[in-house]
């Protein structure tokens, strides 16, 4: 394998969690719900992935227990959010706090432990192609997933009725409402959907990425997938682009480290917040635009007269 | 079976008091259940939890310690909140006030006089303030979003003192351990009865900024703004507030606040700087100001609560080898129910079953 | 049937209407309504605000469920039990405030309310066909966030034709129309009624019920009042129905008798403004003088930049030149409100709860919330602590209260408990009781009932004759015909010139709001 093609690799690797998540914040967001909480369904997602594979021994049903945990902790947040209206805010930070919480908790038992790894597809012939062979052909599931869920989210948004519905949703739940749409079961729906991904990223973590468990493994991933959100002003082919930026400058930073260039390895590590933060400045520059992008009930409570 | 709010007139008085005690009780009651699933008995837990800590002195003097840091940050982050300002970096402002307020006895170890610790203090604000200026620069300057951008601060903030902690400032006697040297004598911030425990001036720090920011809300215009502006920002144009001001002003505070955390908590119950200076106390400090309900002086009451559940979950694990990391589950799960409780304050709720009758519940 | 007078159509009627009730919490909004509309009739329902028209007409679409009561539908009872359930046996509703999506095309927004999942590209095809029929031109892909308020009702009524309902349901449907627009509207349900179609009109222009409707039902506070024809009513007469006693007619002396000489108070010389948000107007080259104890109207329909220029009066949005706002004889372009306000001036926001007042806060402090840099030796005390002065506060609240008249349930209530009409009452007085030299009202009675809405048209009168400039931006050209003495109207951010409403009636105003040429005709710049 190349140099080039390592690197490759390793990008997808990196950027594959935050499209995964961002992907369903995306969604979330569309409906006009501000979920904060990815970080946390992420990280809860990572430790059931991990100690699912762990207790049966299959990297699959981490996956599928990842999933569902994800789901299910995002219930926590529409319950709250959704049927008691709660600031979504403040909602969304708490479910972080408890996701980093109750994972580290769940987690303790399984520190140092070998992780079972995802094999990654092998197709003779075709993965041997050379520069982009490995990058197509010999990946793990989750990295072609991750590409045909943002696919299938464009065009579900895009394309469908319910794409639509949901969209309507966003722009205007006052008018959704008086239309018989029903807001909050859409809402929830978004929601839960929301948490797949998050917790789908979270076992790309502990399942491919780093197989293994390590407190606060996400390290900040949910918060760089919100951002990633706003980067790609609500569109799904340009979380794609995004996600893989970022995944460039992550690897970029550990292989200058690698290279010993001198410069401080916190300052390398630090790159990508950095990165965040001045890619969400470039883009909220223009306040005109960004209003324009944004679901316009975004992180607005919704509260039907009956 | 299905639950409808129904809005209230008028905001209810009696579950704006109400409602932290609500969730207290509801917390209680979770942890409860929680230790039962576990297989503990969750009075035993209980006890070991809320009562234990609070059965000796020198434990008292543990939990002012830990409620200084959370009621200083949280009283600052009361006025970004309440103002609409999302600031949830105060993790990164209490890292940059601990780094700034060390410079003194760390690079000037012999620059030494009763004048060193007020420096110090002033100094861990100014650190606090300045890097919390960052987002509000770029929230008013920018339109970017501050609860991201504060949040990505944190972890510059900490790989920045992991950074000098292991490089230029680490202690070169120090056998390469990655701290750095013990500050002298007159940069200790003191203890206040030295004869019954540690706890430092910090608190007394806390309960002053309590009082300060709780008069400024509660009696001036000042505090009408930030109010305003956080109910509507568009009737806090239409009064004529500046906007960009007061989200200058709110991170300001809080950061100066936070930064003055830090130093105190370098100062008072470290006495060095090392890699990691808290243990989420930024974070947490979000929840204490929440069950303060956004009131500095319900904050003092909080931050003893929250202080509470780190000692509580340090005595569950030796008394009952509950992991300590429990204490994080309980103060998330807190801040769920007070968010939970809050909805009371502005709605009624309705069960509703299926058949279309209603039961109204919460008057 | 309990319907208590049955007329023309009822033999064959297509909906009845039998005790419909709607409790919330304690209030009655519904109270035992019955209504019957025959097939292929124009049925008027009338009421005040807050009388129960818009709870009635939930129900009978699907958006509200009865506490009690029954609908039933071509003879069958039914249960309406959604909007959708209501559209599939014929039910059909036009919003007043339109439950359109800015962020959606028309095309989009027409197929959401069709249950049918049929391509977007045959929605848009059957809305051109169905516009060209009834005269209701639209571009299917235009961004509805960009279209005018017309534009968006055209939508809203294509939207329910396609779902060839055998009930339409218009809510005020001309309050955002020009009084052209509205006769072409009338033309097209003339039309729909030739075709057996049934309307439910809401509207409280009495005028063009008694042209348009064949019979109408008269309700207040949730009751049946009375279900007459309206072509053998007065206008004054159905107005007693409606409000339950006589309406109070707006004393209006001339100008003439005034003792000082008008001064010009505000004036705008050349003011444009780019938009400032997604779907905003920009501003053109505005020019206008009020002078002292006259009453300016600027009429319009809704979106054309009356919101924008309010801001723009009010400093919430500051000129970036000199020399374009002018309060007083000052300069106040590069000023901000609150030194706008130091000037004399005062203003009065469209959107009441989160604009002119706070919702979750109580009058006393939505009274501090304009006054505290003009009474600041009143209000604001401690010098550089500036503490609130609560007791002078609620001594000042009491006296507007009194004043205006305005009703509340409680001590010091939040703003949002009170009704829309004392809110109302309650902010205008607050500028009121500064004796403001000018003041800026944006659709002061929008929402009110018309008790509240007489008080504060007579209040508005009274400050101009008192030696003050009032401009007055409204929706509601009766209302301006009331109480102004000039008028302007605007249309794409652009303002007509004024002129004194001697030389107006309905026709000019709506060509005027309409952007046809205003100076067509006897002009009288600013005041003689």
């Amino acid at each position: 394998m190349t140099m080039f093609e390592a690197i490759l690799l390793t990008i997808a690797t990196a950027a594959t969690p935050l499209l995964i998540a961002a992907l369903g914040e995306l969604v979330v967001e569309r409906s006009g719900v501000l979920n904060l909480g990815v970080e946390g369904m992420m990280i809860m997602g990572a430790v059931s992935g991990f100690a699912a594979a762990q207790m049966t021994g299959s990297a699959w049903l981490g996956l599928l227990a990842a999933v569902l945990a994800g789901a299910a902790f995002s219930l926590l947040f529409g319950f709250l959010t959704l049927t008691l209206a709660t600031n979504q805010v403040a909602t969304g930070l708490a479910l972080t706090l408890l996701g980093l919480g109750a994972s580290a908790m769940i987690g303790e038992s399984f520190v140092g432990l070998p992780g079972i790894r995802m094999q990654s597809l092998y197709i003779q012939g075709l993965t041997d192609i050379p520069y982009v062979g490995k990058f197509l052909f010999g990946q793990d599931p989750i990295f072609y997933l991750s590409i045909f869920l943002t696919a299938a989210v464009a065009w579900f948004l895009f394309k469908t009725r319910a794409g639509l519905t949901l969209r309507s949703v966003g722009d205007n739940h006052t008018s959704a409402h008086a239309l018989g749409v029903p807001v909050i079961r859409i809402r929830y729906l978004a929601v839960l959907f929301g948490g797949a991904c998050a917790g789908l990223a979270g076992a790309q973590l502990s399942l491919v990425y780093v197989p293994q468990w390590v407190e606060n493994m996400s390290s900040g991933r949910g918060w760089i997938a919100l951002a990633l959100v706003v980067f790609a002003s609500w569109r799904p082919w340009r979380i794609l682009a995004g996600a893989y930026l970022f995944g460039a400058v992550t690897i970029g930073q550990l292989h200058a480290q690698a290279l010993g260039i001198g410069v401080p390895s916190q300052l390398m590590s630090a790159l990508p917040y950095l990165a965040t933060i001045i890619v969400l400045v470039l883009i909220s520059r223009n306040k005109r635009l960004t209003l324009m992008n944004t679901p316009t009930s975004l992180g607005k409570a919704f509260v039907p007269d009956r | 079976m299905r639950i409808e709010l129904v809005r209230r007139p008028q905001h209810s008085a009696l579950f704006s008091a109400l409602s932290p005690f609500i969730a207290l009780l509801l917390t209680l009651i979770a942890g409860a259940i929680l230790f039962s699933i576990l297989g503990k008995n969750p009075f035993a837990a209980l006890y070991s939890y809320f009562i234990e800590p609070l059965t000796e002195i020198w434990s008292i003097h543990e939990l002012l310690i830990k409620a200084a840091p959370l009621i200083l940050i949280a009283v600052g982050l009361s006025v970004c909140f309440l103002s609409n300002n999302w600031n949830i970096g105060a993790e990164g402002q209490f890292i940059a006030g601990g780094i700034a307020g060390s410079i003194l006895p760390i690079v000037f170890p012999d620059f030494q006089g009763w004048y060193v610790l007020p420096i110090m203090l002033l100094l861990g604000m100014a650190g606090g303030a300045a890097y919390a200026t960052i987002p509000a620069l770029l929230k008013v300057r920018f339109n970017t979003n501050e609860i991201l951008t504060s949040l990505m601060l944190v972890y510059v903030a900490q790989l920045f003192l992991d950074w000098l902690v292991r490089g230029p400032w680490r202690n070169p006697q120090g056998y390469n351990f990655p701290e750095t040297i013990q500050f002298n004598a007159s940069a200790i911030l003191p203890e206040i009865w030295t004869e019954s425990g540690r706890a430092h001036w910090g608190f007394i720090l806390a309960l002053i900024a309590a009082l300060a920011v709780w008069f400024t809300l509660s009696r001036t215009l000042s505090g009408f703004e930030i109010k305003v502006f956080g109910r509507s920002a568009r009737a806090g144009r239409f009064a004529g507030f500046s906007a960009g001001r007061l989200t200058f002003f709110a991170f300001l505070i809080s950061g100066a606040l936070a930064g003055l955390a830090g130093i105190a908590e370098v100062s008072g119950a470290v006495g060095q700087l090392r890699t990691s200076i808290s243990p989420g106390y930024g974070f947490t400090a979000i929840i204490v100001a929440f069950l303060g309900r956004l009131n500095p002086l319900g904050i003092v009451a909080a931050g003893l609560v929250l202080a509470l559940t780190y000692l509580g979950g340090e005595a569950a694990q030796i008394s009952l080898g509950i992991s300590e990391k429990s204490a994080r589950i309980f103060q998330g799960i807190m801040l769920f129910f007070i968010l939970a409780s809050d909805t009371l304050i502005y709605y009624r709720i309705r069960i509703v079953s299926r058949l279309g009758d209603t039961a109204a519940k919460g008057a | 049937m309990t319907t208590t007078t049955i007329k023309d159509g009822s033999e064959n009627p297509l909906l009845e209407a039998d005790k419909l009730t709607k409790i919330f919490g304690t209030l009655k909004a519904c109270d035992a309504i019955d209504l019957t509309i025959g097939k292929g009739e124009i049925h008027a329902l009338l009421g005040e605000n807050g009388a129960g028209k818009s709870t009635l007409v939930k129900m009978l679409f699907g958006a509200l469920q009865p506490t009690s009561g029954g609908i039933s539908w071509k003879g069958e009872p039914v249960t309406v039990s959604s909007p959708a359930v209501g559209r599939s046996l014929g039910i059909g509703m036009v919003f007043q405030h339109f439950s359109l999506f800015d962020a959606l095309t028309a095309a989009e927004n027409i197929a959401l309310s069709l249950d049918e999942k049929a391509p977007l590209d045959s929605i848009a095809e059957r809305a051109r066909e169905i516009g060209q029929t009834y005269g209701l031109p639209v571009d299917p892909d235009a961004l509805v966030g960009d279209l005018s308020v017309g534009e968006r009702q055209r939508i809203e009524i294509i939207r329910c034709l396609l779902q060839n309902p055998d009930l339409i349901i218009l809510d005020e449907p001309t309050s955002v129309l020009t009084p052209q627009e509205a006769d072409l509207l009338f033309l097209t349900l003339e039309r729909l009624r030739s075709e057996g179609k049934s309307i439910l009109y809401i509207s409280h222009r009495l005028e063009e019920v008694r042209r348009l409707c064949d019979r109408a039902t008269v309700l207040r506070h949730g009751k049946v009042v009375s279900h007459c024809d309206p072509r053998g009513e007065t206008a004054s007469s159905l107005a007693r129905m409606m409000v339950g006693s006589d309406i109070h007619v707006i004393e209006r002396p001339s100008v003439e008798k005034l003792a000082n000489k008008p001064t010009p108070l505000l004036q705008i010389n050349g003011l444009s403004q780019k938009p400032r948000g997604p779907f905003s107007v920009a501003l053109h080259n505005i020019n206008l003088v009020v002078n002292s104890g006259e009453v300016l109207g600027i009429a319009g329909v809704a979106g054309n930049g009356q919101g924008e220029l309010f801001d723009a009066i009010s400093g919430e949005v500051r000129q970036e030149q000199a020399g374009k706002v002018t309060i007083r004889s000052t300069d106040a372009s590069l000023l901000g409100i609150s030194a706008r306000r130091k000037l004399g001036a005062a203003f009065v926001p469209e959107e009441r709860l989160g604009h002119g007042a706070v919702p979750d806060m109580a009058l006393t402090q939505n009274l501090l919330l304009s006054r505290h840099s003009t009474d600041k030796k009143v209000f604001v005390s401690g010098g550089l602590l500036k503490l609130v002065a609560q007791s002078s506060l609620a001594t000042a609240a009491k006296r507007i209260i009194s004043r205006m008249d305005v009703r509340k349930s409680a001590d010091n209530p939040d703003a949002s408990a009170l009704s829309g009409g004392n809110l109302q009452k309650f902010l205008i007085g607050r500028e009121l009781d500064r004796a403001p030299s000018v003041l800026v009202v944006n659709q002061p009675t929008w929402g009110v009932d018309a008790g509240a809405a007489a008080l504060i048209r007579q209040a508005l009168v009274n400050l101009a004759r008192s030696g003050s400039a009032v401009v007055v931006i409204s929706q509601d050209l009766d209302e301006l015909f009331e109480i102004s003495d000039m008028m302007a109207a605007m249309v794409h951010g652009r303002l007509s010139q004024s002129v004194p409403i001697e030389a107006m009636n309905m026709e000019r105003a709506g060509l005027m709001m309409g952007g046809a040429d205003a100076s067509s005709g006897p002009i009288h710049v600013g005041a003689a």
